[in-house]
């Protein structure tokens, strides 16, 4: 079987600085893939690649939809890739800040709908179906996420590891059947991070949702993933499953550090 | 203890106050006689006023941080009013058949010269409900909105001039060449944000404006266009003071109509992609939202209104010239959107009325309106940074589901 999201030989220039370096990755259907290696060695960017915010210099980025045909995203813009199926989170909260929680989940069934301008204005039978569909299919995200309590709350008046989960729940609203997650236990306690956990194989095991995550905790990751890939100065240096991962002498050199091993 | 040392404070601000005034408040060159005055009586005032002015003053910010320490009710006493008569529905109603009953009875109870300032107030409610799309609702700081003001008006003068095309049919035609030029303005614009967008939208007023007051041939210059038809009904003569009522309802409909359609966006599918553009541009995108479509229907559907709203005012004056639609126009229906407070349709109503009416009803001090409009502009940011009625967002309800 085709892997969702098939990555080949790719690089991403800007100017002279070489941040990824003929990288290859794969993910295949129902797995959660996990991203490693040090600040710095490119692992953000690789996402902003293959979401469409930066355009990668060579190399193809091929997805493969259920129930579609290969298709390459080089290129494309960040919302069209979010169609196709692909939505992530960010390092740092990219929330809106000043609407509703519910809101914020809304904006994520946005490429769902269909409303226009004169749609909206003249709010027919159909439109308005449509809008409740949206506020009931938005509180059900809410409500598998476990934010349904802050419904009506602001996003930035949310706790922390509150907002963390509702960027997955805004994320998981635009129905994707590849979720990236950029570092979404950073910041969080033991418990938080726990929760975290239970949480992305929840998404995996009941929504059939793979997942893609960058991650520094390693005891998320070893315990989260079934593949990881290592990166370090824009190269894959390893990938393998989380075993084989802790005990490759390249990959604790650059990353893991003596003490993780012992 | 510390008494003296506020008076000292004040002393001090007191000093600084008349050393700063000093060139324009004391010295005068009297230019009849060739002696330089020295008005020294106004230093006098100038630091009694300063020095009570910053005592004051500093009192007030201390009672408003404490205020904010423990959210003192009485700061958002308004905000807090509209809140409770929207929410209640007798309330509501009651508030809104006075409204109803003061706009139905206004032209017949108040002179011409009221009904005039009037009009004038309400195409400002409009352009303010335009603007505020495309600033409050989308974020763009947009400070050439002025330029689809002169469009929509020059569209109605050029178009009667030509073609003899009437009030009606120019008002839809207005709207349309209006969110072209939306449009137009909007392409260039995709990319940028912030100051830059400020900056090239502001060019861009100004490039319009030039154009009409340099392009003879085809705007008549600085003299104007003049004997612009005021709206007609069925080909009724009306007398000034007949047509003046009639384009009063015409236009409490057309705000009214503007409020319909931007209360509905606002709530829609668009107006939430608007206000997420707003709140983060690159999250915006990641989550589906086409960007460059958004802007431009924002640009386009803002620049609508100013299109209608340009043809009123031709049809209102029937004169126009170029010096109608300076940079100034622009910044004021700016100020009526940020005052009122961004996003929020009473907001920017109330904030229009503000700042319309006021200056009219205060021609006493109209010397000192630039000083009064730049002192309300600092207060208000200060302690009102949301504007007079902040925008509040929709909640809704749920039942708690069964497990």
């Amino acid at each position: 079987m085709e892997p969702i999201l098939a990555v080949k030989n790719l690089s991403m220039n800007f100017g002279g600085l070489r941040a990824l370096d003929r990288l290859d990755l794969d993910v295949n259907q129902g797995e959660i893939v996990a991203l490693i290696g040090p600040n710095g060695a490119g692992k953000t960017t690789f996402f902003n690649c293959i979401t469409g915010i930066y355009t990668p210099t060579e190399g193809d980025i091929l997805i493969t939809p259920p129930r579609n045909s290969v298709q390459r995203i080089n290129g494309l813009k960040p919302n069209t890739i979010t169609e196709l199926g692909m939505a992530r989170t960010f390092q740092n909260i990219r929330l809106f800040p000043k609407m509703t929680v519910l809101e914020n989940v809304m904006i994520g069934r946005h490429c769902r709908l269909s409303a226009g301008i004169l749609g909206a204005v003249f709010q027919g039978k159909k439109v308005r179906k449509e809008e409740e569909r949206a506020v009931t299919d938005s509180y059900a995200v809410l409500e598998k996420i476990g934010l349904a309590q802050f419904v009506n709350d602001l996003a930035m008046n949310l706790p922390y590891g509150a907002q963390r989960r509702l960027e997955i729940a805004r994320a998981l609203a635009t129905e994707p059947f590849l979720l990236l997650l950029d570092e979404p236990a950073a910041g969080m306690n033991p418990q938080e991070t726990q929760e975290l956990n239970e949480l992305i194989v929840r998404i995996r095991d009941t929504e059939k949702i793979s997942i893609l995550l960058i991650e520094h905790d390693m005891k998320l990751v070893m315990s989260l993933s079934d593949r990881i890939f290592v990166m370090d100065y824009g190269k894959k240096i390893a990938q393998g499953a989380p075993r084989e991962i802790k005990s490759n002498p390249v990959v604790i050199k650059a990353y893991l550090g003596e003490e993780f091993h012992a | 203890m510390i008494l003296s040392e506020e008076i000292k404070k004040s002393l001090l601000a007191a000093v600084w106050f008349m050393f700063l005034t000093f060139p324009i408040m004391v010295i005068r060159v009297n230019t009849v006689q060739n002696i330089v005055e020295w008005r020294w009586k106004n230093m006098l005032l100038v630091g009694i006023a300063g020095f009570f002015g910053s005592f004051l003053g500093r009192s007030f910010f201390r009672q408003k941080e404490k205020g904010e320490k423990k959210a003192d009710p009485n700061t958002i006493s308004v905000a807090a009013l509209v809140q409770k008569i929207t929410g209640n529905q007798r309330l509501s109603r009651l508030a809104l058949a006075v409204i109803a009953g003061f706009v139905i009875s206004f032209p017949f109870a108040f002179s011409l010269y009221q009904i005039n300032i009037m009009i004038s107030a309400l195409i400002y409610v409009m352009l303010g409900l335009g603007l505020n799309i495309v600033v409050g609702l989308a974020g763009l700081l947009d400070l050439g909105y002025v330029a689809f003001y002169a469009v929509g008006a020059y569209a109605y003068a050029l178009l009667n001039h030509h073609f003899g095309i009437g009030f009606w049919t120019a008002l839809p035609i207005g709207a349309v060449i209006g969110a072209f030029f939306g449009i137009l303005l909007g392409y260039p614009v995709l990319r940028l944000r912030g100051d830059y967008l400020a900056i090239v939208t502001m060019g861009f007023g100004e490039i319009i404006r030039l154009i009409l007051e340099n392009w003879n041939a085809f705007s008549r210059g600085p003299s104007g266009i003049a004997h612009i038809p005021r709206p007609a009904l069925f080909g009724w003569e009306m007398s000034l003071e007949m047509s003046t009522k009639y384009i009063y309802f015409l236009m409490i409909g057309m705000v009214l109509f503007t409020i319909f359609v931007v209360n509905r966006l606002q709530h829609s599918r668009i107006g939430r992609a608007w206000i997420a553009l707003r709140e983060d541009e690159i999250a915006c995108q990641a989550m589906g939202i086409d960007k460059a479509k958004t802007k431009l229907t924002a640009f386009a559907l803002g620049a609508t209104w100013a299109g209608m709203g340009g043809v009123i005012f031709a049809a209102k004056t029937t004169f126009i010239n170029p010096a109608s639609f300076t940079i100034w126009e622009s910044v004021i229906i700016l100020c009526i959107v940020v005052l009122g407070g961004m996003g929020s349709i009473v907001g920017v109503v109330s904030g229009a009325l503000v700042l319309i009416l006021l200056p009219e009803y205060l021609r006493a001090f109209s010397e000192y309106r630039m000083l009064v409009f730049g002192v309300i502009l600092v207060v208000m940011m200060i302690f009102r940074p949301g504007g007079i009625i902040p925008d509040v967002r929709r909640t809704y309800q749920f039942r708690k589901e069964e497990h």
